[in-house]
């Protein structure tokens, strides 16, 4: 009886989810499906999409390049904050959070200032005396910024993964005989897998659809899927292209996170976030 | 949890009255503004703030201004639909295209009296022969700035020097496709009004060619950098030369004359999506009273369709070759009139194409 | 192996930190380039308090996240409950709903909800103006909503039923139980999940970029456009103070927060 009534507090949400994520969708795959020029059904617009391949794939390239630094990065950094003493874990935690309360853009500009030919760093190379070197608009450049984006989304759910092993499964293993590297092989890394797949996702995703990190740190030849579909919607003034561009890298996405998901095993609900 | 509803309550009461409260009197009016970035003077450096003398004389009526900073862009915006604009500053070519779309409303020059002063040369234009949509703001020409530290003058002989190899990663090209086939029609000899694919074809390629040597496409980014001389080469706007020149002293403008270069002029419409025609149409007369234009110009470096104006400006801008050029230049001058839509889309598709491939 | 961590971890955090430093340096900069410290002022902080427009786009940017993230709180409770004591197969779609905006890119969901607002206002109800401030306050609570749902889920799953029943034989009404006990269970994840979806909020530049119309525009927005002329440094200066604020706002959090774990110890210290 109670049950039931509760139960339908979950419908206004349902209704509203409906209304504004699968019915907007719907809307893009109308605008997909139709001619810019007399809005009448066309296949031309998925037809354009062979072109944009190749940007999808440096896209995906670019992103899990960075998602994969970021863990290699984060995951030692996620390991030491763990394992310090609650205050300073807080402290910590902290300061990994401040970085992404504050604006992206300005962040992601300081870096222009930074990497630029007459930027901070040229300049302090040249006041030395040592050659200017080529920082910005490299593919490197791009990495760079979404790694600086997107490392606390990676730090964040490992940390919160490796605060939870339970001490007495590691000192069991290495009463059993394992050595550090063992129990880091055997027993904390596969019991951080589901802290590795959720930050991975949460670097990946935003990171293949960046435009400003590309437009502002990238060149003329690191051109992102994102650049290509904000251009559509704000300049090139073709939408229905744009709508087409951004169904299928939706549907690339979701393949990628589904394939990600697959190694975490099936824990829809239960997925770690921060 | 009583608590926080009641909250979540006395929060939505408060900004639903603030909401209605930023309505203000009945006869209160918001006038919505889209104009090119840095496009209008704003007060700084001690130029007049164009808006607040415009809300000071009219003070029912409240300017909320936005920019945007190329043509594309701003079509984009209104042919998208959901939003209302009053006034708009489009360049010559889209007002051409949206003239021919209906974007635009016929403006009732009985609220316009100071049109009379507009210069006989801006009236009857390519792309408003009837003057009908139309009230110039300002004109230019397009050339090449370029850091006299870093170029090499033996260099600057025409288009071509933003091809040039010894300068790669240090040009900076049209980020809006009409501008940059611009370049690469007066390149190549071809007729910018041109609707032949083949040409468009090769302009593209033209373009796609240069690409290796470009920093970056921009627009108004351009401003910092040829500032911090991040940048050697662009093409840009005279009047936005002026100004640039101002904070770095080796920028110099280069005029193509051989090969041709474009004027354009940009001018103030009211799109059909206007709510407030007659207020729009004050602020537009309001901008070509002379002793406004004259102050406004001082300060963007553009130059001013009215004669008249000139007599409220600083001597030295009045009467500063790059911003009038002599008739001889203007002589080899041309302009970009209304293109076909299917010519603007392909030519689009094409500079879309350079851009990601 | 512990020193090589340890090192990493500095370095990492220095990485975090100078892009911050160097906007906050450039906040005292009289010149307007970040390359070139020019000289000391605080004139950059004057500009910034006569500029009404730049603190008007804060107080819109505050106004969003505020409502929205308040919201979607409540909103997103009252659903998760819901959802808790749905069937296991519907349980399951109503989660993949909510995965959706998550793992969508936000250029998609921006768009998306753009193209939507414009079709239904435009096309439908023939508004001229179909992006309001409305509509970003839709977008917003949508992308926070399952920030809520994803933090109180595990909460209630963690929940021991027995407790609501016990408190319902205790003559609690359903109601009551769910004030009294279910409520005071899952207001950690509550917390969390506002906390979360205030900053998401704050910071959201994608799609509000796409959602945003003319006359409500949000400070990052705007400072997408600054960006693209030469960006005036009284922008820094407020970087610089909300930098100085949310650093206050999150030391102070952490502190009320150990206080009160502090006296929850002690508390069950004497009870036992």
């Amino acid at each position: 009886m109670k049950r039931n009534k509760s139960v339908l507090l979950s419908t206004p949400y349902i209704l509203w989810m409906v209304a504004f994520t699968l019915i907007p969708l719907g809307v893009v795959c109308y605008y997909a499906l139709t001619d810019p020029a007399n809005g009448s059904f066309t296949w031309n617009n998925l037809r354009q999409l062979g072109m944009y391949l190749p940007v999808f794939g440096q896209s995906i390239l670019y992103s899990l390049v960075s998602a994969f630094i970021c863990l290699l990065l984060g995951y030692p950094v996620a390991y030491y904050i763990a394992h310090r003493t609650p205050v300073m874990q807080k402290i910590l935690y902290m300061l990994v959070m401040l970085p992404m309360c504050m604006s992206f853009l300005l962040r992601t500009l300081a870096w222009v200032g930074l990497l630029q030919d007459t930027g901070i760093i040229n300049n302090l190379l040249a006041a030395i005396g040592l050659p200017r070197l080529k920082l910005i608009r490299t593919p490197a450049a791009v990495v760079l910024g979404m790694v600086y984006n997107y490392l606390p989304y990676m730090i964040l759910p490992l940390y919160s993964v490796i605060v939870k092993i339970d001490h007495r499964l590691i000192e069991a293993a290495e009463d059993l005989g394992c050595n550090g590297v063992q129990v880091f092989g055997r027993v904390i890394l596969p019991l951080s897998v589901p802290g590795i797949v959720s930050g991975m996702t949460m670097v990946f995703v935003p990171a293949v659809s960046t435009f400003y990190i590309s437009q502002k740190l990238g060149g003329t030849e690191t051109v992102l899927i994102g650049d290509v579909i904000e251009r559509q919607f704000k300049q090139g003034n073709n939408p229905n292209l744009g709508a087409a561009l951004s169904l299928l890298l939706m549907v690339l996405v979701f393949v990628c996170t589904g394939i990600l998901n697959r190694f975490a095993g099936d824990d829809g609900e239960e997925a770690v976030i921060v | 949890m009583k608590k926080i509803v009641s909250f979540v309550l006395a929060v939505c009461l408060a900004f639903g009255s603030l909401l209605a409260g930023c309505g203000g009197g009945e006869d209160d009016v918001t006038l919505y503004v889209y104009n090119w970035g840095q496009y209008i003077a704003e007060g700084d450096e001690g130029s007049l703030d164009v808006i607040a003398a415009f809300e000071d004389r009219y003070p029912n009526i409240h300017v909320q201004y936005s920019t945007y900073d190329s043509n594309e862009i701003m079509y984009s915006k209104l042919a998208g639909g959901g939003i209302t604009v009053d006034v708009i500053i489009p360049s010559d070519y889209m007002i051409g295209r949206m003239i021919q779309e209906g974007m635009l409303e016929e403006l009732n020059f009985d609220n316009i009296p100071n049109y009379q002063y507009i210069d006989e040369t801006f009236r009857n234009t390519d792309y408003d022969p009837e003057n009908k949509y139309s009230v110039p703001y300002t004109w230019g020409t397009v050339g090449i700035i370029y850091n006299t530290k870093y170029v090499d003058e033996a260099d600057v002989t025409g288009w071509e020097l933003l091809w040039n190899e010894k300068y790669a990663g240090k040009i900076l090209m049209f980020d809006n496709s009409r501008d940059a086939f611009g370049v690469a029609q007066y390149l190549l000899g071809y007729d910018v009004n041109t609707t032949d694919e083949t040409q468009l074809q090769a302009c593209a390629d033209k373009l796609a060619e240069q690409k290796p040597v470009v920093q970056q496409y921009v627009m108004d980014q351009i401003f910092s950098a040829m500032e911090n001389e991040e940048a050697w080469i662009a093409p840009y706007y005279a009047g936005d030369y002026l100004t640039m020149a101002e904070e770095n002293p080796d920028l110099a403008f280069y005029f193509p004359k051989e090969q041709g270069f474009n004027i354009f002029i940009d001018a103030m419409c009211i799109p059909t999506c206007c709510q407030e025609k007659e207020a729009a149409e004050l602020f537009i007369n309001f901008l070509c009273d002379p002793e406004i234009s004259g102050a406004n110009m001082d300060y963007l470096g553009y130059s001013t369709p009215e004669s008249a104006a000139k007599a409220y400006m600083d001597p030295e801008i009045a009467s500063n070759p790059i911003a009038y050029p002599d008739d001889e230049t203007l002589a080899k001058a041309g302009s970009f009139s209304y293109l076909p839509g299917d010519t603007s889309r392909y030519m689009e598709s094409l500079f879309m194409t350079v851009r990601n491939g | 192996m512990k020193r090589v961590n340890k090192a990493l971890t500095i370095l990492i955090f220095i990485f975090l930190y100078i892009p911050m430093a160097v906007l906050i340096v450039a906040s005292f900069n009289t010149g307007k380039d970040v390359t070139r410290f020019e000289g000391f002022t605080l004139n950059q902080y004057i500009r910034l308090f006569q500029d009404g427009h730049l603190l008007q786009l804060l107080g819109n940017s505050l106004v969003v996240s505020i409502l929205a993230s308040l919201i979607a709180t409540v909103f997103g409770t009252v659903a998760a409950v819901g959802i808790h004591n749905l069937n296991p197969r519907l349980r399951g779609a109503v989660m993949t709903l909510t995965n959706i905006p998550m793992t969508n890119p936000d250029i998609v969901t921006g768009i998306s909800l753009s193209l939507l607002f414009v079709f239904v206002g435009s096309k439908l109800l023939g508004q001229r103006n179909s992006l309001t401030f409305g509509t970003l306050l839709i977008a917003h609570i949508t992308f926070n909503l399952p920030y809520v749902i994803l933090n109180v889920m595990p909460k209630l799953n963690q929940m021991d039923p027995a407790l609501e029943n016990a408190a319902m034989d205790l003559g609690c009404t359903p109601l009551q139980a769910f004030f009294k006990v279910t409520l005071h269970e899952i207001m950690p994840g509550i917390v969390s999940g506002a906390i979360m979806a205030f900053t998401m909020s704050l910071d959201d530049f994608v799609i509000s970029y796409f959602v945003s119309g003319m006359d409500f525009v949000t400070l990052p927005v705007e400072i997408y456009s600054y960006t693209k002329k030469p960006i005036q440094p009284k922008v820094y200066a407020l970087f610089t103070l909300l930098f100085v604020l949310i650093f206050v706002l999150m030391v102070g959090m952490n502190l009320v927060q150990m206080r009160s774990d502090r006296k929850k110890s002690e508390a069950h210290g004497n009870g036992k």
